[in-house]
């Protein structure tokens, strides 16, 4: 075969769609879309949460079924729609977000399970599990023992069992939701290596991410979907992460500096020489009225650790806290939240909230004790409360006794932000408020940071990613292996000197 | 040998602790460590694992049930009326009657998890509370007792004194149970069925997107359930040598505390039938060696709880995190 016959061939798109329309409940989820993968390419899936891109990948891999017209082209047969059967069959994987695995099981099993689905009962082939499942790390480089539970594994190497199981299914495109959204930066290194070995031996990837910056690393093209719709398709080369957002929101965002002059306010929070052995050691600062700390540094710093010392759940081995003047030893959180310390746990989704719930018992989940009247619950302050909060944060939110998983991610944030500010905390700290949630909504986020601010709530700002902390708070401490590392003005220093210092 | 610590951490503890308790018990009684009251012991406990393997697929599948020992009470009582109606009938024919309305009691309670969205806890004390009641309204609580005489009769398979003239004997309740015991391990261990069952448990949104069918899984494992219970429920006839309406009442909760004990998790995903029967004869060898050792019985239940308490809060976390098979702590999970 020629070279140009080669090359000819590797251009004809691997999948192809056409025309696809999906509505559910009178609302179109997507709206005349058409979307292309190159067979091995990498590409990128980008748009806002409502988008449409799970809509999308879901009409692919016919679990749900477009209206009529759509023509859906795949390895070069046509279809007007895809089953879950013919789909896998044909080698469309998705790694959920959830993975969707067994932790019971072995790694072998997980990855070989594919072997012993299918209708007709039959015996369970131990020895081909295992060789099909070493044999699928091996092609991702990685060397797993396949006989221990997948329960032994931390969710990075999770995520691995997760690809190798697509691979077992003879997959030709590999779909991945938000793969990196709970990895720390080096296990996120490896996963982009591992995209890349997986593509280069001619599985196409189709990456959903809302950290732009990855998805500029990783892709060679970018499709973007606003309110349902095509926006384009772009080379990823010559992209900017200020562009991507842009294509995907519709709106131009002024990334500008807040940071103020604090001197002379009253201190609401000082720390003095906090130690936890062997956690973190040694931190001093001070939080004043209408500031924004950020605390900055990569995972395993010491900053969630600290952010629990200062709201009671962790016990400080020595050093002191004042709150507003008074030295504070909280026994536990209750102490700490009845003192005033709000704290928005950093992962929200388990933690923070309780999803079956409705947003208004989630609202005033922490604040119980100022809507009791003679020791009842009163119905009518709850409402009340519920109802201040969600106009004062914009939450968008169908009625208050809805289940809060019914709610996207930014207003499920929201609610989780609101549910603390009811208790009227003197000092709020977030703790990587904006993972999972995507650029409009982070937008939001920190509007309504901002606005606390201005209003004169203190507040301590957690998050791994640099330009928030930059963007959004007056001073920002970045920490490295439990300790102070550097203290930093975003208004004398430029972004990529911090980036340079906390990714060193 | 540590990666025997991994996969069967339970079975090792629980092996350990019977090993201890037995020389204890040996020591400081005459008769419990002779070979006569080993096969006593299985005797004994023949009934209890064809019932516990039976809940252990239920468990695993990610369900519960309470109406099994009941149920059986009702496969006791409707197989000896039948029996009656056909002029007697033997082994064979009994085996068929008994399994065929265990399963279909079992069944039942499947066809009310998966069709109404009942979870199982639910639906399973309601039909014990159905099951219970309508054997009690048409027994009037009379018990049977004439059984036919094959069915009475005390079937030993093989019998040999020993030495110290204590008498080995196998009888057929243990031939019964060994062959439950094995067909279990067979299906959850050696199937596609089977794993599809522990998958299922462990993970019901992963199994479904793998195109598992929920419905089938939930009839498998209650009619395997179901399956034993019939089958126990013969035995224990055939042990007793009659049929007393209540005989069966309570004993869902002895089995369930010995399955739990041996490893299998309430919630799915996890338990192996080794680990059940030595979840059983842990209870059995407990009650045996105290009633050696003159306890009063009345104190029997105390005791046995306890031990639950103590061997499940030991063996389900402290001991197999002493032997490392702790969970790696990831960083955000």
């Amino acid at each position: 075969m020629t070279e140009a016959l080669d090359r000819g061939a590797a251009q004809r798109p691997l999948l192809s769609l056409r025309d696809i329309n999906v509505t559910f409940g009178g609302v179109r989820a997507l709206k005349n879309v058409s979307f292309e993968v190159l067979p091995g390419e990498v590409h990128c899936l980008a748009g806002e949460n409502g988008s449409g891109k799970s809509t999308l990948i879901k009409v692919i891999t016919g679990v749900y079924r477009p209206e009529p017209g759509a023509v859906i082209e795949y390895g070069g047969e046509t279809y007007t729609h895809m089953s879950p059967v013919t789909a896998q069959a044909a080698g469309i994987q998705v790694i959920w977000q959830d993975l969707a695995l067994f932790p019971e099981m072995s790694v072998a099993e997980n990855i070989a399970f594919q072997t012993v689905v299918g209708r007709r009962p039959r015996l369970v082939d131990y020895g081909r599990m295992r060789e099909a499942a070493t044999a699928a790390l091996k092609r991702l480089g990685v060397t797993l023992d396949v006989d221990r539970p997948l329960k032994d594994f931390p969710i990075a190497q999770r995520q691995i069992v997760a690809i190798a199981r697509a691979l077992v299914g003879e997959a030709r495109i590999v779909f991945m939701d938000e793969p990196t959204a709970s990895l720390t930066q080096s296990e996120t290194d490896c996963l982009l290596d591992i995209v890349r070995t997986l593509s280069a031996s001619g599985v196409a990837v189709v990456f959903v991410s809302h950290r732009l910056a990855e998805v500029l690393e990783i892709s060679s093209r970018l499709t973007v979907l606003r309110d349902g719709a095509l926006v384009g398709v772009y080379p990823t080369e010559g992209m900017t992460q200020s562009r991507i957002t842009e294509l995907m929101t519709g709106k131009m965002f002024d990334q500008t500096v807040r940071a103020r002059p604090m001197e002379g306010r009253p201190v609401v929070l000082e720390v003095d020489r906090l130690t936890r052995a062997g956690l973190f050691e040694d931190i001093s600062f001070t939080v004043r009225q209408g500031e924004t700390l950020a605390i900055t540094g990569l995972l395993g710093a010491g900053r969630t650790e600290l952010a629990l010392a200062l709201f009671g759940m962790l016990r400080p081995t020595s050093g002191s806290i004042r709150l507003e003047g008074r030295p504070v030893r909280f026994s536990s959180n209750r102490d700490a939240i009845r003192a005033g310390i709000a704290y928005l746990s950093e992962d929200r989704l388990s933690l923070g909230l309780i999803q079956p719930q409705s947003i208004a018992d989630n609202l005033v989940m922490a604040s119980y004790d100022r809507l009791l009247t003679g020791g009842l619950l009163s119905e009518r302050r709850k409402r009340d409360l519920v109802a201040d909060w969600i106009r004062r944060l914009a939450v968008k939110i169908g009625r208050q006794e809805d289940a809060i998983s019914t709610l996207s991610g930014g207003n499920q944030q929201r609610v989780a932000i609101a549910k603390w500010l009811a208790t009227n905390p003197k000092l709020l700290i977030l703790d990587s408020p904006t993972v999972g949630v995507d650029v409009g909504a982070r937008a939001g986020i920190f509007d309504i940071v901002a606005k606390l601010a201005a209003e004169g709530l203190a507040i301590i700002l957690i998050t791994d990613e640099v330009p928030e902390a930059y963007f959004n708070a007056d001073r920002v401490l970045h920490m490295a292996n439990g300790r102070m590392a550097n203290w930093f003005d975003p208004r004398a220093t430029a972004l990529a000197d911090i980036e340079a210092a906390v990714y060193a | 040998m540590p990666k025997a610590l991994h996969s069967h951490g339970t079975e090792i503890v629980l092996l350990a602790v019977i090993v201890v308790l037995s020389l204890g018990l040996g020591l400081s009684t005459e008769r419990f460590l002779t070979l006569g009251n080993a096969f006593d012991l299985l005797n004994i406990s023949a009934v209890n694992i064809i019932f516990a393997v039976g809940l252990l697929v239920v468990l695993i599948a990610g369900g519960i049930d309470i109406s099994f020992a009941v149920a059986a009470s009702v496969v006791q009582y409707v197989t000896a009326v039948i029996l009656g109606s056909i002029g007697g009938g033997e082994w064979i024919s009994g085996f068929l009657i008994a399994a065929s309305i265990g399963i279909l009691l079992g069944v039942f309670n499947a066809f009310l998890i998966h069709t109404f969205k009942i979870i199982s806890i639910v639906a399973t004390i309601a039909t014990f509370n159905i099951y219970f009641g309508l054997l009690m309204f048409f027994t009037r609580g009379v018990s049977i007792y004439n059984l036919p005489d094959w069915l009475t009769t005390r079937v030993i398979l093989f019998e040999h004194q020993t030495a110290d003239g204590s008498w080995i004997e196998i009888t057929l309740p243990v031939l019964v149970m060994v062959v439950c015991v094995i067909a279990t391990s067979f299906l959850i261990g050696r199937t596609t069925i089977g794993r599809q069952l522990y998958a299922f448990g462990d993970n019901p949104e992963g199994a479904r997107r793998f195109g598992i069918d929920i419905g089938a899984m939930q009839y498998i494992a209650f009619g395997w359930l179901g399956l034993m219970a019939g089958i126990g429920g013969l035995v224990q006839a055939h042990y007793a040598q009659e049929v007393v309406p209540n005989a069966l009442y309570g004993r869902e909760l002895d089995v369930l505390a010995a399955v739990v004990l041996g490893g299998a998790r309430l919630g799915g995903g996890k338990g192996t039938v080794i680990g059940c029967v030595l979840g059983v004869l842990l209870i059995s060898i407990t009650q045996n060696g105290l009633n050696l050792l003159g306890v009063s019985p009345y104190a029997f239940k105390m005791i046995v709880g306890a031990i639950i308490l103590v061997a499940i809060a030991l063996s389900n976390s402290r001991l197999e995190r002493l032997f490392g098979t702790a969970r790696s702590q990831g960083a955000r999970s």
